[in-house]
């Protein structure tokens, strides 16, 4: 059937990534790096909105795309922690972060850390907290790009994996942050369209209205009067499950994963760097503002489109026959991301909440990439969804690639190794490193440590440790000094790292912890995604005690503090004005 | 640098205003997520607006709205601060 119309899906991804690909090529030729300056900061001339949508891109990464839809309709109200936590770190960017580290002016985040805490150690500390959460991220982009790549266009994971790597390589290399901005903005468009138009035609078809974010809190449009989180949560409980809007987290871990992962965004390195890139203080403040409305119209979506998926997936399969279900069931389970055990043997699906009667396995990925197709929506729709996957995950993965390359050419080479290179010589360096971290992110990419989700609470658990409190207080107290900071993100950077290897790895008892999932054992209560915020607590408790019995930092440091406080003549990004 | 009295005088008020409004603007960030969408997320859900149960509606919307809103408002009263202290470029 659908291999012999020529309108299939498969042709409609074929042209869509085709056109979408050619673009990004396109924007990189045009904005070719020449100069450090350019490959860093883009120049640092990006008008607001660009810099707004670049970021936006670059924030949303295929797990944001694809996975988070998928986590909150299987976790239901537990699912806000993801949306509360990675919309609200951006208003302690923009309040007490993005303007200052502007005016400070320099190009990457380990920079701000060196020249604040007059000191190489705290430099490479920041440098190697930059890589290891920067890595961490890459690799999962990597592999969304190889997953989209396999299932829309069925070649397998590791040409997919080939191919994305070319495009990033190609666009990163030579357009450097220049380049990556402005096919972000392309991305941007792509992305945000593939999400939104099948959201609005799901939503209209549901409850009549076509805006998915009141959509899901209206009453459904079969005529029978009731609201659709109504009729989702009383769904649920009959399969077992606990009701929609309530959730099943306690409160106090709820509480700690959004703290976690709010600081977590707010000090990740490729977030912060894009603060970089604009012109002045005011304009930093601006586009922070933009980039969260131009991600808060995917993440307001995203609860609608986990409601929409539940309710419509649940009332397909639940107590259907087997035989019955529609093509997309069949095309999916051959991917292995649905998975049907007939145990009672009567040829009808049991999707229940008791794990002993339940017979059916859904992969969480599927909500956003099926959705279409559950919803039976035309095959340009189902296509749009992975071009805007694909967009998703190469712009993320270009924008830490950047941070990578950034962290070894300027804060490795220039400021620590070969002071004297020349600025020829560091862009250079600049694209090898980039190479060379395509290279490494491609390899994970093709062999997907088993750890990666581990590793993912790690990064935010890292970022929230290490960076945020270390920049808040170099902005903020004056008094800080280099022992206070050093000594605070070595404390808050161990204790996360012993906690994620206790619990997450089992280290200290052969896993058992970690096997049997002993949460009665977790600290306070608190799971190892949201001991990034205890690993917070301990680096600013550490750093204010240690800075007590140290020497103040020198006259000229207090200085640079007074200085980045007030906005007046932002210095251009970068030692050399011209 | 060369500091004249008068200016790091300017600058510290300045700098006090400044965290006057972020201290404000913090309060109603950590209100309406941490407040209403977790921790009064249960008295919240008694009260029903349309389809949604109020304390279900900040933890999943309402919060990242007002978000986009706090940054917005500090970007108009920073730009207003930094002409009264002609810091503006």
């Amino acid at each position: 059937m659908s291999s012999m119309d020529p309108w299939s899906v498969q042709t409609w991804t074929y042209i869509l990534v085709a056109i979408t690909f050619t673009l990004y090529i396109g924007i990189a030729v045009w904005s070719k790096a020449r100069s450090t300056r350019d490959f860093y900061v883009a120049g640092g001339g990006v008008s607001p909105w660009a810099n707004g949508m670049a970021t936006a891109a670059d924030w949303m990464s295929a797990a944001s795309f694809i996975s988070m839809a998928g986590i909150i309709s299987f976790a239901g109200y537990d699912g806000a922690v993801y949306l509360m936590g990675w919309t609200g770190g951006y208003v302690l960017l923009a309040l007490l972060l993005a303007p200052y580290l502007r005016k400070f002016g320099k190009f990457t985040v380990p920079d701000f850390i060196g020249d604040r805490y007059y000191s190489k150690q705290a430099r490479l500390v920041a440098v190697a907290c930059a890589l290891l959460v920067s890595f961490t991220y890459v690799a999962g982009q990597m592999r969304g790009v190889g997953i989209v790549f396999s299932r829309f266009l069925e070649v397998d994971i590791t040409s997919g994996v080939l191919i994305g790597m070319a495009i990033v390589l190609f666009y990163a290399v030579l357009g450097g942050m220049k380049g990556i901005t402005y096919t972000q903005v392309a991305q941007y468009c792509v992305l945000i369209c593939a999400f939104m138009i099948p959201a609005i035609f799901i939503s209209i078809q549901m409850t009549g209205n076509p805006i998915p974010q009141w959509g899901f809190g209206s009453t459904l449009s079969d005529g029978s009067g009731m609201y659709l989180l109504d009729k989702l949560d009383g769904l649920s409980q009959e399969l077992g499950f606990s009701a929609y809007t309530e959730g099943s987290k306690s409160r106090v871990d709820v509480l700690a994963i959004t703290l976690a992962l709010m600081v977590g965004t707010a000090g990740l390195p490729h977030v912060i760097i894009r603060f970089f890139t604009v012109k002045r203080v005011r304009d930093a403040r601006k586009s922070a503002g933009l980039a969260l409305l131009l991600i808060a119209v995917l993440y307001t979506t995203a609860p609608a489109v986990a409601v929409f998926a539940r309710t419509n997936m649940i009332e397909t399969v639940s107590n259907r026959p087997y035989d019955s279900m529609p093509e997309w069931f069949g095309k999916w389970e051959a991917t292995g991301l649905i998975d049907f055990t007939d145990r009672s043997g009567d040829g009808v699906i049991q999707y229940v909440q008791d794990p002993e009667r339940n017979e059916l396995r859904i992969d969480r990925d599927i909500m956003v990439l099926a959705n279409p197709e559950i919803a039976r929506l035309p095959n340009w729709l189902v296509a749009l969804v992975a071009a805007g996957g694909l967009a998703a995950a190469l712009s993320t993965a270009a924008g830490l690639l950047l941070v990578i390359s950034a962290s070894v050419s300027h804060d490795l080479i220039k400021k620590t190794l070969r002071p004297g290179i020349s600025e020829k010589g560091e862009l250079r360096a600049a694209r090898l490193s980039a190479v060379v971290a395509v290279a490494v992110a491609g390899y994970f990419g093709i062999h997907p440590p088993g750890f990666v989700a581990a590793v993912v609470a790690l990064a935010f658990g890292l970022a929230a440790a290490s960076f945020f409190p270390a920049i808040i207080l170099g902005i903020f107290h004056k008094r800080m000094n280099r022992e206070g900071a050093v000594a605070g993100m070595v404390a808050g950077v161990a204790t996360m790292i012993f906690y994620i290897l206790k619990f997450k790895f089992g280290v200290f008892d052969g896993g058992q912890a970690a096997a049997a999932g002993l949460t009665g054992d977790w600290w306070f209560g608190i799971s190892p995604e949201g001991f990034g915020a205890v690993a917070m607590l301990v680096n600013f408790a550490v750093a204010l005690v240690v800075m007590r019995f140290t020497a103040p930092p020198p006259a000229a440091v207090q200085d640079l503090v007074e200085d980045i406080r007030i906005p007046g003549g932002a210095r251009e990004a970068g030692p050399a004005p011209h | 640098m060369e500091q004249d009295p008068r200016d790091l005088e300017k600058a510290q008020a300045y700098w006090r205003e400044n965290i006057r409004y972020v201290a404000i603007l913090l309060a109603v960030w950590f209100l309406v997520s941490f407040g209403a969408g977790i921790l009064f997320v249960d008295v919240l859900n008694g009260v029903r607006i349309g389809g949604f149960k109020l304390g279900f509606w900040f933890a999943q919307q309402g919060s990242m709205l007002v978000f986009v809103v706090l940054i917005f408002i500090y970007v108009w009263l920073m730009n207003r601060l930094d002409r009264k202290y002609q810091y503006d470029e």
